[in-house]
């Protein structure tokens, strides 16, 4: 821009009639950051495995497998063939029958069971109980129905990131815990956002008596305990998903509408809002068009520390046994759960986290790039 | 002046090609593109340029005090000594010590947190390895040397505690605590009324005959230089124009850049209009108090007036400028009267008495009296395209106008203010300095206001560009009869643009009149010292 000059006609290209606004500006210099860029990509897989990641395994995050409770994790597919055996054996003897030969090919198993009494067919009942096989039927009865051909399919599950104390796939429930660890941080974000930039510009831009009020009533807010304050709500309202919405977004609207309002003091004093006062706006209008778009920047760059913050946060209650209820889950939730059994299995610990852990360096990642972006020093 | 030392071969600074890059996300640009210039001992070289012409990045070029993205790359050799690609350290054994430097803006280049004493004593306790007890002896010697009064009570002063041409002497103190070889003055007095200019510049002066050390004055103000100056370099777009002695660039300019910037001074003047043209803004009596301090339980009590009891009347087609140095009230005035700031006194709009119209009543005239601000930086909001800032005094005023008809009052205002009706899909920041203001003018004439008052609409930009705007402002007065209040500090600019002139100090009228009468036969002494400050120098 250094070489501009007062010239009007040589200094705009009459072709080119759209210019690029600061925002734009500011995604060019976010788009050359690598790390805020990687950030982004990873962020992205990380929603996408959650929210879509559902639709393409077998299992849903409630369902129960009661044979394979605590199973490591494994890209083996489970029962594992020398297991069969036991496993056959086990059902045979709740079946109170004598197992004399079993086989298994490929998905198929045949075995041949033997009782002193005609066996009833109905007992093959026994074996698709089990979560280990499936379709059994008797293909043929000897010696008068004491001895019974049986076959059936084996039914093969894949545990990659293992399964809970419960039997529950843990794969299903990082997804589930992840749909509701963003979905809680950008919500709440958003709420808090919402209401802080009104609230944080209103109190900024009247200014005098009213900013006082409003400021102070802020601060009175702060100084509530916030757990305390949870625990009041949760007591009052009775657990649910949408006042974990509310407790995290009233308490991080405070930060945000400091901010804006800090912002807007500075703002306020800017000549063009002394314009738009002589043009005859009314003070929402000041507000909505010249105030709210001009703390955009610093806004944007906080939104990125307050999701990772309300996802903590979140966690932290589900960590108090106040947030999300079983079967739901989160990953603060799953963290929590993980860490009681970190050393019998640390699978628990290990996944949630990991997912955790990278989702929250991307949002630094990202929040650092909009920093920098954004940063009016850089103009 | 010393001519003399023109003909010894020793330079105190040499510069050659010397170039300073600035990579931004469009590619690189080229701020200064291999310039030469040479400073000998003890003389006064001023470079000259408008806003954008690299004379400022050369200066930091050399010293390494350039912003992240800048590079640096040519030879500027002190005394011998090359100073690009010198390490941090090497660097900091001349600057601050050898060459020093002195910045525009008085009211930030002091550390808030410490007492002036400290800060002065500082270069000393770091290059003379002074303590600071050592120091204060010295310091307290600076401060009387630039004319600071009660130097053993101001040492322990924090920077608020001073006014702006204090401050500028405690910068001067400063850079001359370690006796440097070279001064270097970034528009010294740019951010200065015109009475404390002239004390800035005689104090630079003698002490620079004191000290025989050269100057390095950039500025843009060619009546500073004609005064003070040995040798002149004119810059434009990062290269040397021309350069040669005083009265060489200013009897014989031999480039067309040089000629238009002489000759860009503000000239003409005003007729005043008919006796019997009506009065269309009055305020009598006006009067506005700020409070001070205060907090939530309790009002405030202390009081400052501002403007004190003031009366204007402005007349149809007529334009009366409002002089005063920063702090006289004239901005405050000029918002009274539009009625933005709570203030007592009677008002008249046309036949409409406003004194008690309270700010939605007043909604409906803000079509009428319009405003156009100092800064074309900071009028603009820099969010909106140019569009966007224009129309929506429309938006608020006629909101029966379609999209496309709003669209086309934007061109023919764009048009009328002499700017491409394509920029309105830009934003501010595209814009130079004396474009945004023509945006700041569009945005007040789409609303064909009756009285446009303006608050030193021409006060940063550059000379050339500051005719220009006057021509603009004239142009629409003369084809739409409007009536400006015009408010300025610089006499030079009012001379040209009004017909009547009020002085204004400390929220009172010192003294008020035709602008010839005021020009040429001042009453008041304080008149006398401003034009004389303004004048006597150019």
């Amino acid at each position: 821009m250094t070489d501009m000059t007062d010239i009007p006609t040589t200094v705009i290209p009459p072709e080119e009639s759209k210019g690029r606004s600061l925002f734009q500006l500011g995604v060019l210099r976010f788009r050359r950051n690598r790390a805020a860029m990687t950030g982004c990509v990873i962020l992205l897989f990380i929603t996408i495995f959650s929210f879509f990641g559902p639709y393409f395994i077998s299992h849903t995050y409630d369902q129960v497998f009661p044979s394979y409770v605590t199973a490591p994790p494994s890209l083996e597919p489970l029962p594992r063939a020398e297991t069969l055996g036991d496993v056959m054996e086990g059902v045979a003897s709740r079946a109170r029958v004598e197992l004399r030969e079993f086989n298994v090919e490929g998905n198929t198993f045949t075995a041949t069971i033997h009782s002193d009494q005609p066996i009833d067919p109905r007992s093959t009942r026994y074996f698709d109980r089990a979560n280990e096989f499936d379709n059994t039927q008797v293909t043929a009865t000897e010696e008068d129905g004491r001895t019974l051909k049986l076959t059936g399919e084996v039914h093969r599950e894949y545990f990659p990131f293992g399964t809970d104390a419960n039997g529950r796939d843990m794969l299903a429930r990082v997804m589930l815990g992840g749909q509701i660890s963003l979905a809680v941080g950008f919500l709440a974000s958003l709420v808090s956002l919402a209401v802080g930039v009104t609230y944080g510009a209103i109190s900024g831009y009247i200014g005098g008596r009213i900013d006082n009020v409003m400021m102070r009533l802020v601060e009175i807010l702060y100084s509530l305990p916030f757990v305390f304050l949870v625990v009041v709500l949760v007591v009052f309202f009775g657990r649910s998903f949408i006042l974990i919405f509310l407790v995290i977004g009233a308490v991080e609207w405070l930060d945000m509408a400091r901010i804006v309002r800090g912002q807007t003091l500075a703002l306020k004093r800017r000549e063009f809002i002394g314009a738009a006062q002589a043009l005859g706006l009314t003070d929402w209008q000041i507000i909505r068009r010249h105030i709210i778009p001009n703390t955009i920047g610093p806004v944007i760059v906080f939104v990125t520390v307050v999701v990772p913050k309300v996802i903590l946060l979140e966690s932290f209650l589900s960590f108090l046994g106040l947030g999300v209820q079983a079967p739901l889950t989160s990953w603060g939730a799953l963290i929590s759960e993980g860490a009681n059994k970190m050393q019998s299995a640390p699978w628990l610990l290990i996944f949630p986290a990991i997912f955790f852990v990278v989702t929250l360096f991307s949002l630094n990642f990202i929040g650092d790039g909009l920093r920098d972006a954004l940063d009016p020093k850089d103009r | 002046m010393t001519a003399d030392s023109m003909g010894t071969t020793e330079t105190v600074l040499s510069v050659r090609g010397l170039k300073v890059d600035f990579t931004t996300p469009d590619g690189d640009v080229n701020a200064v593109k291999g310039i030469d210039l040479d400073v000998k001992p003890g003389e006064t070289l001023a470079v000259v340029g408008e806003s954008g012409s690299g004379k400022s990045q050369t200066m930091m070029g050399i010293m390494g005090l350039l912003a992240n993205n800048g590079r640096v790359a040519g030879s500027a050799k002190y005394r011998g000594k090359e100073l690009i690609g010198l390490p941090l350290k090497g660097l900091n054994e001349v600057r601050g010590s050898k060459i020093t430097m002195i910045f525009q803006e008085p009211m930030t280049s002091l550390d808030p947190l410490y007492t002036i004493g400290r800060q002065i004593a500082e270069p000393l306790v770091h290059h003379k390895g002074m303590t600071f007890k050592q120091a204060k002896v010295r310091v307290l010697e600076l401060l009387k040397l630039v004319g600071i009064p009660e130097p053993e009570r101001r040492m322990n002063s924090y920077p608020h505690e001073m006014s702006g041409g204090q401050r500028q002497r405690v910068m001067i103190a400063m850079a001359l605590a370690n006796e440097p070889d070279l001064l270097i003055a970034d528009e010294p007095t740019t951010a200065l009324d015109v009475t404390i200019q002239a004390q800035i510049l005689d104090l630079l002066r003698s002490l620079q005959q004191r000290f025989g050390m050269a100057v390095v004055l950039i500025t843009h103000d060619l009546g500073i230089v004609k005064h003070f100056a040995d040798r002149v370099v004119v810059m434009r777009r990062g290269e040397v124009v021309e350069k040669g002695t005083i009265k060489d660039i200013f009897e014989e300019p031999k480039e067309d850049y040089t000629k238009m910037l002489l000759a860009s001074e503000p000239s003409g003047s005003k007729e005043p209009p008919a006796d019997t043209a009506p009065i269309i803004l009055e305020g009598r009596n006006v009067a506005v108090d700020f409070a001070i301090g205060g907090g939530f339980f309790f009002g405030s009590n202390a009081v400052f007036r501002a403007v004190d009891g003031v009366s204007v009347r402005l007349k149809r087609g007529q334009t009366i400028g409002i002089v005063g140095e920063s702090g006289s009230g004239k901005s405050t005035l000029g918002r009274a009267l539009l009625r933005l700031l709570p203030s007592s006194g009677h008002y008249h709009f046309g036949d409409k008495n406003i004194s008690n119209f309270d700010r939605s009543a007043m909604r409906p005239l803000r079509k009428e009296l319009q405003l156009v601000f100092q800064d074309p930086y900071g009028s603009l909001s820099p969010r909106q395209t140019v569009g966007e800032i224009i129309t929506e005094g429309l938006r608020i005023h006629e909101p029966q106008l379609s999209r496309a008809d709003r669209d086309k009052r934007a061109v023919a205002a764009l048009k009328e203010v002499g700017l491409d009706p394509a920029a309105r899909n830009r934003y501010p920041h595209e814009f130079s300095g004396g474009q945004r203001q023509r945006i700041a003018i569009a945005r007040a004439m789409i609303l064909k206001p009756k009285v446009v008052i303006l608050d030193e609409p021409t006060s940063a930009l550059d000379r050339s560009v500051q005719g220009q705007v006057i021509e603009l402002l004239r142009d629409l007065q003369e084809k739409h009869g409007l009536s400006y209040i015009f408010i300025s500090h610089d006499l030079a600019v009012i001379k040209a643009m009004s017909d009547y002139v009020i002085v204004m100090k400390n929220g009172k009228i010192v003294e008020e009149g035709a602008t010839g009468d005021i020009f040429e036969q001042p009453h008041q002494a304080y008149t006398k010292t401003l034009m004389a400050a303004a004048f006597d120098l150019e």
